[in-house]
């Protein structure tokens, strides 16, 4: 072995001997618990029982016997679905904005997106709690509007609202900074040959900027849609009991009901829905990628 | 009427003044270039016509209207910029369609035109490509093809040769001149290469620190340039100060301390006593053995200093009485001649009466 393998393998090493260990094993242990049967007090039953292994199907058939996980899919990816559309049409401006503001503002304006990582996203949830709770300004601002038009007070907390305003506070800046960057590329000279060769500002946008800040997009998207998908925090805290989530189903097979199985089981099903979006969305955008 | 006119076009940044009361006319089927060197503001110039930038003072005539007003999309004019700016997510046919789909001309007519105008600049068989797997030379002929596909009444060019090397850059002056008589549209063109400017355009205007030093066809501003600058700028040239002792006519007789006395034609209005230059291309100088060219009424001995060989041409320095490096200009007519004297030779510089100018301070 050379030396440069050898740099190659120290360099390279150490990363990959923790992502076989602190992520291609839980996953296994995870696929192989989707097997197994619940314990007794919760937790697994033993793998090897009365001189048979014991490993089921059972935990998969009960996902397809009650339409209501299938539901709980569904509207999982509903919600991450429209935080995304929303991230992406509430990151959008900002990420322009600072592309076009002078250079020393720049960093301070990066800095005041990612400034909110600077406290607890538990104490940030709950403050949304206090915001759109019945009592707040900003509810009983909204309730005036509404009653004034004759409609009932609506409550904004313990509903999907709620949930989908605090998933996409919690997520925007996922969303900002990848599109910051890509937007930050782009050559202000093609704004300019498409002005000349005829373009308003709205074509300039869609015809130009748009197309050319796809990839920023879906780097966005990824990583807004995914962690929204098995997000529990928001919906416990902002939703109504009605808005339980695949996140908030898991971690009660896990911290719950206590059946592990079942909570496994469920984790690769949304692992395998999300490779296969993630997939679609490949296939979909490989044109686009192909020049940047 | 002129196609475009600028009048007493003037524009500051600060406390410079980057465009100072320019006035020129451009006619309709012209090439014109704006050459000058790097921040003379010819490229300002073109951004204030294109609309990119508007103008403190003075107005912008097209067709006799005023376009101060008018947003660059709404202008009938296109740009060719130096980076191509090629649009990187489109192929080349829809690069070349952009300003035709922007102006709502149909679908089945923008491809027809799309087709005639990638034929006219070959790249018919580039039109799926995009612009990253297309070579510079190619890239360029996109750009000239999308800036010309929807007849602008004026094509503006902003040193589009410039990224090109030399043997291509070549190729594509001859490509841009004949491009520009077919089409027949209008070229404004934007050069700091003085050989691009006097190869391509029918009339330069040859700018210097924000104003127009001289306007004229590329053949009289290499051969009766109006000042030391544009003389200095365009080619090379031999320059010597100078004063003149006698007006003769249509002769001019000039003395050069430390050199002795000059014969040159008189092009200007002179008068004796006036100082100034005199100038002379090296291809207009001769030299020779200290006994030759007798016939020549300028004729001055010196010694040979150095020498640049370039191929077809050699350049040689002669150092004259006063101190003085005398440039000329000799044929290597006879193949595998790379010269024809030794540095340190004593040889003669001479040049007829008729060549030469005198260019006033």
């Amino acid at each position: 072995m050379n030396r440069e393998r050898i740099t190659r393998w120290l360099v390279s090493g150490p990363p990959f001997v923790f992502m076989v260990v602190f992520f291609v094993l839980p996953a296994l242990i995870m696929v192989v618990a989707s097997f197994r049967f619940p314990g007794e007090h919760g937790g697994l039953a033993p793998m090897f029982e009365n001189g048979t292994w014991q490993f089921t199907l059972e935990t998969y058939q009960f996902f397809f016997s009650d339409f209501i996980y299938t539901e709980i899919f569904l509207k999982s990816f509903l919600i991450a679905g429209l935080t995304t559309v929303i991230c992406i049409a509430m990151a959008y401006p900002v990420a322009l904005l600072i592309t076009r503001v002078p250079k020393r503002f720049r960093d301070v304006m990066i800095l005041l997106v990612v400034l909110p990582f600077a406290s607890n996203f538990l104490i940030r949830v709950y403050a949304w709690m206090i915001i759109l709770g019945p009592q707040s300004a900003f509810s009983i601002a909204i309730n005036s509007v509404v009653t004034a038009f004759g409609f009932e007070p609506v409550t904004l907390l313990f509903s999907p609202f709620a949930v989908i305003v605090g998933m996409v506070y919690v997520h925007l800046p996922f969303m900002v900074l990848p599109l910051y960057t890509n937007l930050e590329k782009h050559d202000p000279i093609l704004l300019d040959a498409a002005q000349d060769l005829g373009a308003n500002a709205w074509k300039r946008f869609w015809k130009v900027t748009w197309p050319l800040s796809l990839p920023g997009v879906y780097a966005g998207s990824a990583l807004v849609f995914i962690p929204v998908l098995g997000m529990f925090a928001v919906p416990d805290i902002l939703g109504g009991t009605g808005d339980i989530l695949i996140g908030n189903l898991i971690k009660e097979q896990f911290l719950g009901t206590r059946d592990w199985p079942f909570g496994s089981m469920l984790s690769i099903m949304l692992t395998l829905a999300v490779l296969a979006i993630a997939a679609l969305a490949m296939r979909f955008s490989r044109k686009s990628l192909s020049y940047a | 009427m002129a196609l475009l006119e600028l009048r007493n076009l003037t524009r500051r940044f600060g406390n410079l003044t980057a465009i100072d009361n320019v006035s020129l006319s451009v006619e309709a089927g012209e090439f014109f270039t704006l050459l000058g060197p790097s921040g003379c503001g010819k490229t300002t110039i073109l951004r204030m016509i294109a609309g990119f930038d508007l103008p403190d003072g003075g107005e912008i005539l097209l067709d006799g209207k005023d376009i101060a007003a008018t947003p660059p999309e709404k202008r009938p004019l296109h740009t060719v910029f130096q980076s191509y700016a090629l649009f990187p997510h489109l192929s080349v046919a829809d690069n070349v369609a952009f300003p035709l789909r922007m102006s709502k001309v149909s679908e089945q007519e923008t491809r027809q035109r799309v087709k005639e105008m990638l034929e006219t600049v070959h790249l018919a068989d580039k039109s799926d490509a995009f612009p990253h797997e297309l070579s510079g030379g190619q890239k360029q002929r996109v750009a000239l093809a999308r800036g010309l596909v929807n007849k602008p009444r004026l094509l503006l060019l902003d040193e589009p040769l410039g990224a090109l090397d030399h043997k291509l850059r070549e190729e594509m002056q001859i490509e841009l001149i004949n491009l520009q008589r077919n089409v027949g549209v209008t070229f404004v063109f934007v050069t700091h290469s003085q050989p691009e400017a006097l190869a391509l355009s029918h009339r330069i205007a040859v700018m210097n620190e924000g104003r127009v030093e001289q306007m004229d066809s590329p053949a009289n501003i290499y051969s009766r340039p109006s000042n030391r600058f544009v003389a200095d700028f365009i080619g090379d040239i031999n320059m010597m100060n100078a004063q003149i002792d006698v007006v003769d006519g249509m002769q001019l007789r000039l003395s050069v301390a430390g050199l002795g006395a000059i014969v040159a034609p008189a092009h200007i209005e002179t008068s004796t006593g006036q100082a100034g230059a005199f100038a002379i291309r090296p291809e207009q100088v001769v030299i020779g053995a200290p006994d030759e060219h007798a016939e020549l009424a300028n004729r001055f001995s010196g010694t040979l200093r150095d020498f640049l060989y370039v191929g077809d041409v050699t350049t040689y320095k002669v150092e004259v009485t006063n101190g003085t490096l005398i440039q000329a200009l000799l044929p290597n007519a006879a193949p595998g001649k790379a010269r024809f004297f030794e540095l340190g030779d004593k040889v003669t510089v001479a040049w007829s009466s008729e060549s030469g100018m005198f260019l006033h301070e």
